[in-house]
């Protein structure tokens, strides 16, 4: 169990990695009912859009981001807001990291702000956001 | 550069389309839950909507004829733009409460803004639209802004 006593800025979340396959990224897209062939065919992608590969989601990578915290403050906390900007595209096979480090806390309020990020194998982070959390009042 | 956003473009700045109202299953919340890989229990067995669950839960169910090449579905609330690839820009979320299976939620979506910008590869345009998402009790559960880029 987290405590919110003991957090200081600088401290990093956990980080998970993430490597969908087609058959995970099929049930996202059919969860989300989205049709967009850049997400499983192969030769309209590369053929007609000119991306390397089949694209992973920008929302499902904004959905790891939220998972970062929402598995970090379990129910020490409330998400109050996030926030995130999908700057560079991510292809079928890759594998993606996504984690996250506190960079302010207000104590009055008992808020945490963590900057969070989806980083590529190339270490470049690919979408880069932001949490504000507030824990419950010990 | 020439501006791609002619004033009858710009006109659909300000314009909502009429709210939606859907219930929220627990298979709804179920599908999303494993779809992202969740760990929390609470959102596998669907008591609870993971946070980003809102984001398409309003998607519109729209009939196979209106299926564009590219797969997408024409958005009735953004007119026809003159570049054509799309993907998604980014979003600003403030969340009031979890969502639960079982409760009627009511979306309102509204364009906000709408600007366009030179990117690396060429002329960019974004389009930023608020979704809100109220309760039965008509108080806000959700509130989003989405950008979505044309390329």
């Amino acid at each position: 169990m987290i405590r919110f006593d003991e957090l200081k800025v600088g401290d990093s979340l956990p980080e998970r990695s993430h490597c969908p396959g087609n058959a995970y990224l099929f049930l996202y897209n059919a969860a989300i009912w989205n049709a967009h062939r850049i997400h499983y065919d192969l030769k309209y992608v590369t053929e007609s859009e000119g991306y390397p590969g089949i694209v992973i989601d920008g929302p499902l990578q904004g959905d790891w981001l939220s998972q970062v915290v929402i598995e970090w403050m379990a129910d020490e906390a409330d998400m109050l807001s996030i926030k995130m900007t999908h700057r560079a595209a991510a292809y079928l096979g890759e594998t993606l990291r996504a984690g996250g480090t506190i960079s302010s806390i207000d104590p009055a309020q008992r808020d945490v702000t963590v900057d969070l990020h989806i980083r590529n194998e190339q270490e470049q982070v690919i979408t880069p956001g932001q949490a504000v959390v507030r824990f419950r009042a010990a | 550069m020439a501006a791609l956003l002619t004033p009858e473009l710009m006109s659909c700045v300000g314009k909502s389309m009429p709210p939606v109202t859907e219930k929220v299953s627990r298979r709804d919340i179920r599908h999303y839950s494993i779809a992202t890989d969740q760990q929390l229990e609470k959102y596998l067995r669907g008591d609870e909507a993971p946070p980003m669950f809102y984001q398409r839960f309003f998607e519109e169910i729209a009939t196979l004829d209106r299926l564009q090449d590219d797969g997408h579905v024409d958005d009735p609330l953004v007119p026809e733009l003159p570049l054509k690839r799309v993907m998604a820009g980014g979003c600003e979320t403030v969340f009031h409460r979890p969502i639960r299976p079982g409760e009627n939620l009511t979306a309102t979506r509204t364009v906000v803004e709408m600007y366009e910008r030179q990117g690396r590869t060429g002329p960019l345009i974004f389009v930023v639209i608020e979704l809100k998402i109220a309760g039965e009790d008509g108080k806000p559960v959700v509130v989003e802004r989405y950008t979505r880029i044309a390329r």
